[in-house]
């Protein structure tokens, strides 16, 4: 079953422990990025050679692994991820958060509440959440260790001042344990509540750029905001045509020619664990 | 009514078949060795050693069929095997001066001691279609061959740092770092970059040094030296304590002469930059080298403006496994994203509309 002449979960085991001890550290500084050692991947870069790093060094005999992208467990990428690992570990594998152990994600968080001793592994493309503001990683080093945070807040400031509202939609960036900003990864601001107080361990990784960070559980993430323009979450106002929820994030379909919508459940395991609307899907 | 916009398994397994027959193209043609590649596309086999920083030219060619010439694809399948390899140690550094030279020329003496050897070279053809490859050729005749010289070939920048006019270079004893197993900490020293511009894209390299000959960051170079040919590598195990013959690996070194202007503490005189790279590959030892002075305007005192004297901007960008992989991930779905922008978008203009 174990794909030969590789160790188990791909990396050695010397690099494995690196990352476990970066990992340790993250950890124990909520939402601080760490610097690692990260490795060349058989997958490219921005395919989730983070996530996929941070998964192999924790990964044990006895877990069970879910793998979405896009909220899915059957987009490409998701399907790639899921059939690498079975390659290399053996590991059982599931579509159903609940029965998971560790959950890798790209850009969603499952639906369903996550509970204690689950593991979220988030895939991260650039874990600096200032970059866009200030390019420079030695400059935006120096911010972090001053939580010297001011720029991001003029940002948000002049979005409310021209826009009446922040235009950041995915992204959007979070105070952890009120001390370090951080990206909770392009997942919608819809998911951001989910980060907060959860009672699973998240743990990101962004293997181009190089670092680990984490957030423990029940910890407190707040999304950044003003006490006047409180934080708000969007998601379509519409239902999924399939399994009718109003409280999931959902998908947009161009169905025909004349651009008609349909919306669908982002979370397919979520859309799939409820009743369908027989009516709507025939 | 639901479209399946969703890939699976299937999907991805008919397409890497897809790509299989593909790659092997007309089958009543003869199939491409692995032998064919590394004998025949050896300046491939070359750079991909190079960029995807293993040597091994059969491993590279095997690459390169592999990716059906894409060299990018092909230094990153290499690299993805390297990554995998265990340490059990490193070579002792490689003494280049002592390079049995296939091709050795300076543009800034009309003759020195061991003379210009031009080697194998494309730079005095014409670049005419040769129309007589496309047919099958009789053995091709050897060329004519001379008597090697014995005269050791001194480097041109230690005749002129012997005059004085060369900026010395400082040495140090300190174990260099390893850009595969720590990550860059801004600012980094020279040892680290030098391995970055090592495994840097050609492409992009040649782009940031050729900047610098435009103003961008003006350097005012001279190709003091280029050296081609094999160099011995030796490795001391410990059990052992003494060195002990490898092989050999051709190796391509460029130290570029450039002019300084001096500072409070120093006087003007020249200054080096420098490129080296596994196999044959002359433009990306030459960009290197531009792009390796241009990262040391700091050290000297120059100003800091142009693209190729930015540490970041150069060795955050100069990999090219990290740059086709973050670029290219954007065709990965990003369906949650989109749909967050298209909702945020709606809301806006409504909000603008009032």
């Amino acid at each position: 079953m174990i794909e030969a002449g590789y160790n188990f979960g791909y990396l050695d085991e010397n690099t494995k422990r690196m990352i476990r001890r970066a990992l340790l550290q993250a950890v124990a500084l909520p939402g601080y990025q760490v610097p690692f050692g990260s490795r060349e991947m058989p997958l490219p870069y921005g395919w989730g050679t983070g996530g996929i790093q941070v998964t192999a060094s924790i990964i044990g005999a006895d877990d069970t692994l879910k793998v979405i992208d896009q909220g899915a467990d059957d987009t490409t990428n998701a399907v790639s991820i899921r059939r690498f690992f079975n390659r290399v570990t053996g590991v059982a594998t599931t579509e159903h958060t609940a029965e998971a152990t560790i959950i890798q994600t790209r850009h969603r968080v499952p639906e369903a509440k996550l509970r204690e001793g689950q593991v979220l592994v988030y895939q991260v493309p650039m874990p600096e959440p200032l970059f866009r503001l200030e390019p420079r990683v030695a400059e935006t080093k120096r911010m972090h260790a001053l939580a010297d945070y001011g720029l991001m807040h003029v940002k948000l400031y002049e979005d409310i001042a021209q826009h009446g509202a922040a235009t950041t939609s995915y992204n959007y960036p979070v105070l952890v344990n009120g001390r370090y900003l951080m990206s909770p990864s392009p997942i919608p601001a819809f998911d951001n509540p989910k980060l907060d107080m959860m009672p699973a361990l998240q743990l990101f990784g962004a293997g181009r750029e190089k670092r680990i960070y984490a957030v423990p559980p029940y910890t407190e993430v707040r999304s950044l905001d003003f006490e006047d323009h409180p934080f708000q979450p969007a998601r379509a106002d519409a239902a999924c045509v399939i399994c009718g929820a109003r409280d999931s994030y959902l998908d947009e379909l161009i169905v025909d020619d004349g651009g008609k919508r349909h919306f669908v459940c982002s979370d397919t395991d979520y859309c799939a664990s409820r009743p369908p609307l027989v009516e709507a899907a025939a | 009514m639901y479209v399946a916009v969703k890939g699976g398994e299937r999907a991805i397994g008919n397409a890497h078949a897809w790509l299989d027959e593909t790659r092997r193209g007309d089958p009543a043609l003869p199939e491409l060795s692995v032998e064919q590649v590394e004998q025949q596309l050896g300046l491939a086999v070359d750079r991909v050693m190079a960029e995807g920083s293993c040597h091994d030219r059969g491993l590279a060619a095997l690459a390169v069929k592999q990716a059906r010439g894409d060299l990018i694809e092909a230094a990153f399948l290499l690299r993805a095997y390297r990554t995998t390899l265990a340490r059990f140690g490193a070579s002792e550094p490689v003494e280049t001066g002592a390079m049995r030279i296939q091709r050795r020329i300076s543009a800034t003496y009309k003759d020195l001691p061991g003379g210009q050897v031009l080697g194998p070279t494309y730079d005095y053809t014409h670049r005419l279609l040769d129309f007589a490859l496309a047919a099958e050729r009789e053995a091709v005749a050897p060329a004519p061959e001379g008597v090697a010289d014995p005269t050791p070939m001194p480097r041109v920048t230690e005749l002129l740092a012997k005059e004085g006019l060369m900026r010395r270079e400082t040495t140090s004893e300190a174990e260099p770092p390893d850009l595969t197993r720590d990550p860059l900490n801004f600012p980094v020293p020279r040892a680290a970059w030098l391995q970055a511009l090592a495994r840097g894209d050609e492409g992009f390299l040649l782009g940031l040094g050729y900047s610098t000959q435009r103003g961008y960051g003006n350097s005012h170079p001279f190709a003091g030296e280029i050296r081609m040919g094999e160099v011995t590598v030796e490795f001391t195990p410990p059990e052992l304590g003494f060195a002990i013959e490898l092989g050999e690996i051709v190796l391509t070194e460029c130290q570029m002469v450039n002019q300084f202007a001096g500072s409070k503490s120093e006087p003007p005189q020249f200054t080096r930059g420098y490129g080296l790279v596994f196999g044959h590959g002359e433009r990306k030892a030459m960009a290197m080298a531009l792009v390796d002075r241009g990262l040391r305007a700091e050290e000297l005192g120059e100003p800091v403006d142009a693209p190729a004297q930015s540490q970041e901007f150069v060795l955050y960008h100069c990999d090219n496994v990290e740059a086709t992989g973050f670029v290219e991930h954007l065709k990965l779905p990003h369906y949650v994203d989109f749909q967050s922008e298209l909702e945020k978008l709606r809301s806006l203009r409504q909000e603008a509309g009032r």
